[in-house]
C-alpha cells in the first residue's frame, strides 16, 4: 500500500479511527471538505475495508488537538494523504477485530464473514459486532501500512458513484455554514478597511463612535486596522460604511499605474534553472543557438493576468477568547497552520488556540478565511467573553484577498526537418503563489495574515524566497511531460508587482501548461502535422497516451458543425498527479464573443474511489478554468483594485455553459492521483487551439474577451 | 425600528427591525431561515434568491418592510412543495452542488421557473439561472438536475 506522510506524523490508529458503542464509526481527517466531496471520498474507502454500510461512517471535521496534521487542504494531495491513510487505518482496524472476532466465537479467521460491522461464521450460528468488540475502547495500536487492503475485484464501495454526503442538507437549506453559526450573546462583526493597500488611518470620528457605543456597537481599532462589533448584522454593517466615511485616511500615493506585463519582464528578479521539475541554485543557462539540424524555430510569449479565488461566500469566522484561551471557526484549508501563525501574532502558546474548521463557500486555493480568522480573532481578544462572527463584505473579498499571480510564460522551440522537437526552452515570470500564513522567523505566519499590515505594532514584512520544491509555485507543471531533449527551464520570482498574491487553484500550473498545449499546437502547425498525432509522437507515457486519445476520440465522434473550432489540451498535473486531457468545440461570434458548445474531459485518477465526485471535480475544474479563461482580470488603479464586485470581475453565466461529458480512466488497483487541479491548465490551452482552428487567430493573452480577439484579429 | 408583520412560507411571521434592513437580514437573523445566504448584498449573485408571490427575487438589497403585503416562500419550504421537492431530489440525484453556497438559491429559482414552465427550453433555463453565480463550476450539473426534475414532474403527471 502506499505510504502517507500523514502516518508518518500519525502513526496511531486510535488517532485515525474510533468505533463507538453505538455502532457509529468516526473517521477522523486532517483533511476539510470544501466541496471536493472528500469526506464522501474516506467514508468510502474506511467503509469498503472494514465492510460496514459508509453511512455508519462519521468523518470528522478537523480541530487542531483533536484531528491529525496533514498540514493544507491543497495541491490536489487529499486522496493520496489522507485517502491512504483512511484504507490503513481501516485494514488495521478490520484485522484487530476480526482476530478479535475469531477468538470469540472460538472459529478460524478464515471461515469469517462481514456483513455492516456485524462478524459471522459458517462454523457457526453466532456472531459478533465490531461494537460488542471494540465499542468505546481504544486500539493502542498503530496503524499498519502492510495491512492487507481488498483487492479491487472484491470492491462493493470504493469505484461506485456516491451521493454526496450533505447534499440533502444543502439542496434544503439545513446545512449549517460557518456564516450561518449562532452562538448564545454573539455579536456579529465587520472589518473597516482603508481604501487601498498603502492607505493609513489617521484618525476615527470619535463622536460617531460614541453615537455607536451608545446603541451598543463597539468599535475596536489597533493601528489602521478597525472592526466593529454589535449585536445586529445590518446595524453592524451599516456602521462600518459610516465608520469607513467619517475616518481620516492618508491614502498616500496609491499604487503606481504600469504594465503588469511588461514589469513581469522587466522588473528585478531571482532567476533559477528548473531540472526534472525541480529548481536549482545555479546560474541560468543562456538561450544558445538552435541546434544542428533544426529547420524550424518558433518563439512565443503567453500571458496571464492576476485571477482571483472569487468565493461566493465572502469570508467569514467564528472567535470566542475566554480567559486566555481563543477558540475560532474558520474556512481556511489549514487549521493547524492558521493556528501557529494566530499564536505567533499574538504572542500565544498555540496550545491556547483551538481552530475548527466549519463549513464556508468554496475557496480553490489560500483565500481570505485565514485572514478573516485573524481579523476574528482580534475582535475576540479585544472583547472578551464574546463571541464574535465576523464576515467581509462582498468588495473586500473581492480587493483585499490573495490573488492568483499574473505570468509571462517566454516559450522556445525548434524542430527537425520531420517535425521532431530538438530542444525546448521555457521561463515564466511570476510573483509568488507562497503567501499561505505559515509560522516561522521573523513572524512569517503573521506577517502574512492581512491585518498585520495594518496593526500599530506589524511584524516585519515578509519576502517571499523562490520556492525550491518540486514542481510548486511558478514552476508547477512547467516541466513538460513529453520526451523532449534539451529542456532549458528556468523560473523567475518577479519582485515589485503591485497585489497581493498567494495560491490560487493549480498555482503556476494554468499558466505554464496554457502556454504548452497551445505552443504545442503552433509547433505541429508549423510542422504540418496533426495537433494530436504530434503530441503522440513526443509521448511515450502509455497512460498519458491514453488519456490523450479517449479526449480525441470522443471529441472526433461529434458531429461536425460549420463555423465552430475544436482544440484540445492535455497535462499530467505535477508531472505526477492526475493526468487530464480537454477537448472543446466552440464558435467566435460576430460580436467576437466566445461561445461554448460543448467540452469534454478525459482523466485517468488512478483508482477511483467515488465516481460521481471524481466527475464533479473534472466538470468543476473545467467550467472554472473556462471562466478563467474567457472572461477573468483583477484590475487596478491608483485609487486600489478596481475589480470590487462581479460587475467589475465578470465570471462564467449559465448562457455560456456547454455540455460537458466527462470520460473516466478506469484504473483499478492504482494508486490515487490527485485530480482536483488536472483539468484547468488543458482547458485553458483547449479553448485556445479551438479558437486558432475557428478564426486562424492566435491569441496568447487571457482572458479572451472580445477585446482581446478584437485586437487579435487587428494585428492579424 | 418598526413592527412588521411578513407572510413567509404559510405563516404571518411578526417581526420589529429598522424597516430599512433587507429582507435578508430579517429572514436569516429574526427568523431564523437561514438556506438563503448572503453572497454579495448587490443583487449580483443569487445565492439570497427567495419567493415572492412566486417570482424569483433577491433578497438582499430591498427592505423587509416592501414584502408586506406578499407571500414569501423560503427553500426550506419547497420540499412541502411538489416541485420544490422535486427540484431538491433532482439536485440531490445529479450531485449539483459542490461548495453549497450557490446551490439554494438556484433551488429556489429553478422551482420558480418550472411552476411556469413546466419544460423549459434550455435557453429560458440559462436565462432563468442568469443572475446565479457559481464558482465551484456546478453549472452543468444544475442543468441535467433541472431536466430531471422537468421529467420527474412530468412523469407524475
Amino acid at each position: 500500500m502506499p505510504s502517507s506522510s500523514s502516518l508518518a506524523r500519525h502513526p496511531g490508529l486510535d488517532e485515525w479511527l474510533s468505533i463507538g458503542a453505538d455502532g457509529r464509526i468516526l473517521l477522523r481527517t486532517g483533511k476539510v471538505d470544501i466541496g471536493q466531496r472528500v469526506s464522501t471520498a474516506l467514508a468510502m474507502i474506511a467503509a469498503e475495508e472494514l465492510d460496514v454500510d459508509p453511512e455508519r461512517i462519521e468523518v470528522s471535521r478537523t480541530r487542531t488537538g483533536i484531528d491529525p496534521n496533514e498540514g493544507v487542504t491543497a495541491s490536489s494531495l487529499s486522496m493520496e494523504d489522507s485517502g491512504n491513510a483512511a484504507r490503513a487505518a481501516a485494514a488495521t482496524a478490520r484485522r484487530h477485530m476480526i482476530a478479535r472476532a475469531a477468538s470469540e466465537l472460538g472459529v478460524d479467521i478464515d471461515s469469517l464473514e462481514v456483513d455492516d460491522g456485524t462478524v459471522g461464521s459458517r462454523a457457526t450460528n453466532r456472531s459478533v459486532t465490531y461494537w460488542d468488540i471494540q465499542g468505546g475502547r481504544p486500539f493502542d495500536i498503530p496503524v499498519d501500512t502492510e495491512a492487507p487492503a481488498k483487492p479491487p475485484r472484491d470492491h462493493r464501495i470504493v469505484g461506485t458513484a456516491a451521493t454526496p454526503r450533505a447534499m440533502a442538507e444543502i439542496v434544503t437549506g439545513r446545512y449549517e455554514f460557518l456564516h450561518d453559526m449562532a452562538r448564545p450573546g454573539m455579536l456579529h462583526a465587520r472589518v473597516v478597511r482603508p481604501p487601498h493597500y498603502g492607505a493609513r488611518l489617521e484618525a476615527l470620528d470619535e463622536a460617531l463612535n460614541q453615537r455607536l457605543a451608545e446603541r451598543g456597537i463597539s468599535v475596536v481599532r489597533d493601528g489602521s486596522f478597525v472592526a466593529v462589533a454589535g449585536a445586529d448584522e445590518y446595524g453592524t454593517a451599516r456602521a462600518a460604511e459610516q465608520i469607513y466615511d467619517a475616518a481620516r485616511w492618508n491614502i498616500g500615493t496609491g499604487i503606481p499605474p504600469q504594465d503588469i506585463y511588461e514589469r513581469l519582464t522587466a522588473n528585478e528578479r531571482e532567476s533559477l534553472p528548473v531540472i526534472e521539475g525541480t529548481p536549482v541554485e545555479e546560474p541560468v543557462p543562456p538561450l544558445g543557438r538552435p541546434p544542428r539540424g533544426a529547420a524550424t524555430m518558433l518563439e512565443a510569449r503567453y500571458e496571464k493576468p492576476y485571477l482571483m479565488h472569487g468565493s461566493i461566500g465572502p469570508s467569514a469566522a467564528l472567535a470566542h477568547w475566554q480567559n486566555g484561551r481563543l477558540r475560532i471557526w474558520s474556512h481556511t484549508q489549514g487549521v493547524y497552520l492558521l493556528r501557529d501563525a494566530i499564536a505567533e501574532a499574538l504572542g500565544m502558546d498555540p496550545q491556547d488556540i483551538e481552530v475548527a474548521h466549519a463549513p464556508g463557500p468554496g475557496c480553490y486555493g489560500h483565500n481570505g478565511a485565514d485572514d478573516a480568522a485573524f481579523d476574528a480573532a482580534l475582535v475576540a481578544r479585544a472583547l472578551p467573553g464574546t463571541p464574535i462572527l465576523l464576515k467581509w463584505s462582498r468588495e473586500q473579498e473581492h480587493a483585499w484577498e490573495p490573488y492568483g499571480s499574473c505570468m509571462a510564460m517566454m516559450l522556445r522551440a525548434s524542430l527537425s526537418e520531420e517535425g521532431e522537437v530538438l530542444e525546448w526552452s521555457h521561463e515564466s515570470y511570476s510573483d509568488t503563489f507562497n503567501m499561505r500564513p505559515r509560522a516561522g522567523p521573523e513572524k512569517a505566519g503573521a506577517a502574512r495574515l492581512l491585518a498585520s499590515r495594518y496593526r500599530a505594532d506589524p511584524p516585519p514584512r515578509f519576502v517571499p524566497v523562490p520556492a525550491l520544491v518540486r514542481h510548486m509555485g511558478i514552476h508547477r507543471n512547467l516541466d513538460p511531460l513529453y520526451d523532449f531533449p534539451n529542456r532549458r527551464l528556468v523560473k523567475n520570482l518577479v519582485r515589485g508587482l503591485p497585489l497581493r498574491t498567494s495560491a490560487l487553484r493549480t498555482l503556476g500550473a494554468y499558466g505554464n501548461i496554457f502556454a504548452i498545449e497551445c505552443f504545442l499546437d503552433e509547433l505541429a502547425a508549423a510542422a504540418g502535422i496533426d495537433p494530436v498525432a504530434f503530441r503522440l509522437a513526443h509521448l511515450k507515457d502509455v497512460r498519458a497516451r491514453e488519456t490523450l486519445e479517449a479526449a480525441s476520440h470522443r471529441m472526433n465522434a461529434w458531429p461536425a458543425v460549420e463555423g465552430r473550432g475544436r482544440g484540445l489540451g492535455f497535462a499530467r498535473y505535477k508531472n505526477l498527479q492526475a493526468y487530464a486531457a480537454v477537448g472543446v468545440e466552440l464558435e467566435v461570434t460576430d460580436a467576437a464573443d466566445l461561445r461554448l458548445h460543448r467540452m469534454v474531459v478525459a482523466a485517468d485518477a488512478g483508482e477511483i474511489v467515488d465516481r460521481a465526485g471524481l466527475v464533479a471535480q473534472m466538470e468543476g475544474g473545467v467550467l472554472q478554468a473556462a471562466s478563467w479563461t474567457l472572461y477573468e482580470e483583477v484590475t487596478f488603479d491608483r485609487d486600489g483594485v478596481t475589480s470590487r464586485d462581479w460587475d467589475g470581475y465578470p465570471v462564467l453565466r449559465f448562457d455560456n455553459v456547454p455540455e460537458v461529458e466527462t470520460v473516466l480512466m478506469e484504473r483499478p488497483g492504482e494508486a490515487f492521483l490527485g485530480a482536483g487541479e488536472a483539468a484547468a491548465g488543458p482547458t485553458a490551452a483547449a479553448i485556445g487551439n479551438a479558437v486558432h482552428d475557428a478564426t486562424g487567430l492566435r491569441l496568447r493573452r487571457l482572458p479572451f474577451t472580445p477585446e482581446a480577439v478584437r485586437r487579435a484579429a487587428m494585428a492579424d | 425600528m418598526e413592527r412588521l408583520t411578513l407572510g413567509v412560507n404559510g405563516e404571518a411571521r411578526e417581526v420589529t427591525c429598522d424597516p430599512a434592513v433587507p429582507l435578508i437580514y430579517v429572514l436569516r437573523n429574526e427568523l431564523g431561515l437561514k438556506g438563503a445566504k448572503l453572497g454579495c448584498a448587490l443583487e449580483q449573485c443569487g445565492a439570497c434568491t427567495v419567493l415572492v408571490d412566486g417570482e424569483s427575487v433577491q433578497s438582499c438589497v430591498r427592505a423587509a418592510s416592501e414584502f408586506v403585503d406578499s407571500e414569501i416562500v423560503t427553500v426550506e419550504a419547497l420540499e412541502r412543495d411538489r416541485v420544490g421537492a422535486a427540484v431538491q431530489r433532482a439536485f440531490v440525484a445529479e450531485g449539483a452542488a459542490q461548495c453549497g453556497y450557490c446551490t439554494t438559491g438556484m433551488v429556489v429559482a429553478a422551482t420558480a421557473l418550472l411552476k411556469k414552465t413546466p419544460a423549459p427550453a434550455r435557453n429560458a433555463l440559462a436565462e432563468a439561472l442568469h443572475g446565479h453565480l457559481c464558482r465551484c463550476g456546478s453549472q452543468a450539473r444544475v442543468l441535467a438536475a433541472v431536466d430531471r426534475a422537468c421529467r420527474e414532474i412530468r412523469d407524475a403527471v
